[in-house]
């Protein structure tokens, strides 16, 4: 949930596996209250098929007090800001500071098993170096999927979001500046394993990638269709198993296409290693686009 | 989940508008497709507004209907869900409304 506020009780934290050190992800904020059983304020909601023509809502009432000369009236502000403006802005500085570094990156998601961490341990054994990748690790708790990056070889911070069920671009600032990622590098950002709110959150990054594992069934990108329609890569992984399941490609690609017909789809095994060059040559691909666009 | 970190963001942003002045109402326009469910919002608003200067406020969700654009007919659709296509059977088409997340208005109490 939000770093920002901290609401959800349990607050943010990151472990630079570099340096072991742990610090808590707390931003500025206004007084956290949830959790109260009392509530004085409510909410109500307009459904889309009703007609607003009746809208009670401006100008507002002018109120007199009982002292004449002191009264209070009701002012409308017109806002028109989009809710997440903060995380928007921090994404935005994210994603600038990504441009003047050259640097490319990546917010990769899927349900939780569909091989995130596992395509990133193969990918960093496989460039080895080139080019420079490093990952910032998002999970609710541990650091299990950290330390298998750092034992494939590449730099990482873990962030552990509590119950968070995201990672959002004040995070991935913070990480960013523990991470501190070379010039020309890639950045891979692995999202908590979740194929609902990560879809909302703008970390910077230059594209979404979902890993879409034929373990999940093809319906998947119907199922979570905010998801698929944010990606520009899906990634169907595990065809490894394809022999040993009843999941049909034609229908899962197909389904893609329904949601999302210019996403690029490529299948791998990134246990096999099989057709991950496919992958790579995105990437690659990707990172030259990247480095073009940073003074385009 | 994420609903709770969209409400905070309401609140937070009624907050910085609002700079200590009482809060009768916050306005807030959400898509039918922003992925975002607004009874989820309304429940979760009276909460995080609890102790702050907005709490005795009220939270007005106004839902937005989705239409799009169809890219090869041309005509223009409702599209109550993601995956909902063209009735001419393309899922080629540009979003019109439908994805809005925006706080419209806060109404202030304004002491002179």
């Amino acid at each position: 949930m939000c770093a920002n506020c901290g609401c959800q009780g349990d607050k943010a934290t990151m472990l630079d596996l570099q340096t072991d050190e742990t610090t808590t992800i707390d931003a500025a904020h206004f007084p956290q209250n949830a959790g109260h059983p009392h509530a004085y304020g409510h909410g109500h909601v307009h459904h889309a098929a009703h007609d607003h023509s009746d809208d009670h809502h401006r100008p507002g009432p002018h109120r007199h007090s009982a002292d004449d000369h002191f009264h209070t009236h009701v002012n409308v502000v017109e806002v028109e800001t989009r809710i997440l403006a903060r995380n928007d802005a921090m994404a935005e500085k994210n994603r600038a500071w990504f441009a003047g570094r050259e640097i490319l990156a990546l917010n990769l998601v899927s349900s939780p098993g569909a091989g995130k961490t596992t395509l990133l341990e193969q990918t960093i054994r496989d460039l080895a170096g080139k080019p420079p990748l490093h990952v910032i690790e998002g999970d609710q708790a541990t650091a299990n999927d950290g330390e298998r990056i750092q034992k494939a070889g590449a730099s990482v911070v873990q962030v552990n979001t509590g119950t968070g069920c995201h990672l959002d671009a004040e995070m991935v600032g913070r990480a960013l500046s523990a991470l501190k990622p070379a010039p020309g590098a890639v950045v891979l950002i692995e999202n908590v394993g979740n194929l609902v709110c990560p879809a909302l959150f703008d970390l910077g990054e230059r594209a979404k990638v979902v890993i879409f594992s034929v373990t999940d069934g093809e319906d998947k990108p119907l199922k979570y269709p905010h998801m698929f329609r944010a990606a520009s890569l899906v990634i169907l992984n595990k065809i490894d198993l394809l022999p040993h399941l009843d999941f049909s490609l034609e229908e899962a690609i197909e389904n893609v296409r329904k949601v999302n017909p210019e996403a690029t789809i490529l299948q791998i095994s990134a246990r096999t290693g099989e057709r991950t060059g496919d992958w790579y040559d995105w990437l690659r691909h990707q990172l030259t686009a990247a480095r073009q666009s940073a003074f385009a | 989940m994420h609903e709770l970190s969209v409400t905070c963001s309401i609140v937070d942003l009624a907050l910085e508008t609002a700079r200590g002045r009482k809060v009768h109402r916050v306005t807030v326009e959400i898509g039918q497709l922003a992925g975002v469910m607004a009874d989820s919002i309304a429940l979760w608003f009276p909460e995080v507004a609890r102790g702050t200067p907005i709490e005795t406020a009220s939270l007005d969700i106004r839902e937005v209907a989705a239409f799009a654009r169809c890219d090869d007919c041309g005509a223009e659709f409702a599209t109550p869900t993601m995956v909902t296509p063209c009735p001419c059977g393309s899922f080629r088409f540009a979003r019109l409304r439908g994805e809005e997340l925006n706080i419209k208005s806060i109404e202030l109490e304004e002491v002179h």
